[in-house]
């Protein structure tokens, strides 16, 4: 999995490089979208006009690899949400922890960068 | 005319509307933050205003990457509930002023500002969750109808923070000039810091959010004067939503009142932050 970096920004030509990855995602707000994308990953990943490195991080869950390649985090949170992966596990798989000890940072007054 | 009552700064975190929905409010780890939402719910639950302008993001439901309005306005007699993908929340859907809306429109851009209309919008939980802050137990209907104001904070390079401010004096000018015997409350969501993605996931700065809840009220214009990069350094990516908290700000008269404020961490990943704001300036019989 990617390592993640600490500057990712959606400016616009991350939006244009991210463009299918983040289409694909937001769709996954429609119920039939959700059915359609469980049934075959792959096919709907190739009708939304993914890239193939898109396609292996979406099908991989490569989470921070997503952002890499241009996606959002208000897009993706949406397949987090199909896994039933909360935003904590995300943050989690963002900084290297399990999802209890991001947790427990948050209730300690969250990660301070001074 | 339309008057300006008050104005409320809150966090719009969808996992507050889900402690509401889920009847979770008085667990130990939400009890701190609703406890401190009460006395401001008290004092706005007696001060029910006519219509609410609420200053939100929608975060990729009803508006996506295809096209991004900087400002926009709804112009609907109503607002579904959005499904972001896991259910409606349920509470009721939001009742439009299009009356308003439309006198809005036509004189913020007789004022430069140059606003995009919708007249078709899911309210997502940037709207909702703000007005179950306000309302937690609005029965069939919300108290007051709803003009959404949409700013874009997602995309970069999001309107500056000079901007939403002046955006705000337009909008309050606007509010007053509206030839209707109502009252207004202004509301300015999102915030306060947060980072969702990335190696700085989970950043809280609470000096810069204890900053930003004072000056809010005393120097905005200190808070207008910080860069969206600033924001994005000190407050995280998704910190940058408090420049909404300036439109509302913008849209109060220099004669305020702190009703109540709260601060409490965490809400999910973020600090969440709540002032509210009578306004003075605009109440019948004071000096003009």
């Amino acid at each position: 999995m990617t390592e993640a970096r600490d500057n990712y920004l959606l400016d616009v030509a991350a939006s244009r490089r991210g463009y299918a990855i983040n289409r694909l995602c937001g769709s996954l707000k429609d119920p039939e979208n959700r059915r359609r994308f469980s049934e075959d990953e792959a096919a709907y990943c190739d009708a939304y006009g993914l890239s193939e490195e898109q396609k292996k991080a979406i099908l991989e869950r490569d989470w921070t690899g997503m952002l890499e390649l241009g996606a959002s985090i208000f897009y993706t949170f949406k397949l987090a949400m199909l896994d039933q992966k909360s935003m904590q596990y995300l943050g989690g798989v963002f900084t290297g922890m399990s999802t209890e000890e991001f947790m427990a940072a948050m209730r300690s007054g969250g990660r301070n960068f001074g | 005319m339309a008057r300006i009552i008050w104005g409320l700064a809150t966090s719009h975190v969808p996992s507050i509307g889900a402690a509401m929905d889920n009847g979770k409010t008085a667990d130990d780890y939400w009890k701190p933050l609703f406890d401190g939402y009460e006395p401001a719910r008290r004092w706005m639950a007696e001060h029910t205003p006519d219509v609410a302008v609420v200053v939100y993001n929608d975060h990729a439901n009803a508006v996506d990457l295809d096209q991004v309005p900087a400002f926009a306005i709804g112009t609907a007699d109503r607002y579904p509930v959005a499904d972001e993908g896991w259910g409606r929340r349920p509470v009721p859907p939001v009742t439009g002023a299009p009356e308003l809306s439309e006198h809005l429109v036509r004189e913020l851009i007789d004022d430069s500002f140059d606003i995009t209309t919708y007249h078709r919008l899911d309210v997502d939980h940037g709207l909702t969750v703000p007005l179950s802050v306000y309302c937690p137990e609005p029965g069939q209907a919300w108290p007051c109808a709803v003009v959404p104001l949409l700013v874009n904070v997602i995309q970069y390079p999001q309107p500056t923070a000079a901007r939403c401010l002046a955006l705000g004096k337009a909008l309050g000018r606007a509010i007053r000039s509206f030839p209707q015997d109502i009252s207004v409350a202004v509301f300015g969501t999102g915030g306060m810091s947060h980072q969702l993605a990335g190696a700085r996931a989970g950043l809280i700065n609470t000096g810069f959010d204890r900053m930003f809840l004072d000056a809010i009220e005393h120097d905005p214009e200190k808070l207008a004067a910080l860069t969206r990069e600033d924001y994005i350094r000190e407050a995280g990516t998704e910190g940058i939503e408090l420049i909404m908290w300036l439109v509302m700000r913008g849209a109060l008269s220099d004669t305020i009142t702190r009703v109540h404020e709260t601060y409490h961490v965490p809400a999910s990943n973020t600090a969440a932050g709540l002032a509210l704001f009578e306004d003075l300036g605009d109440r019948e019989g004071a000096p003009a």
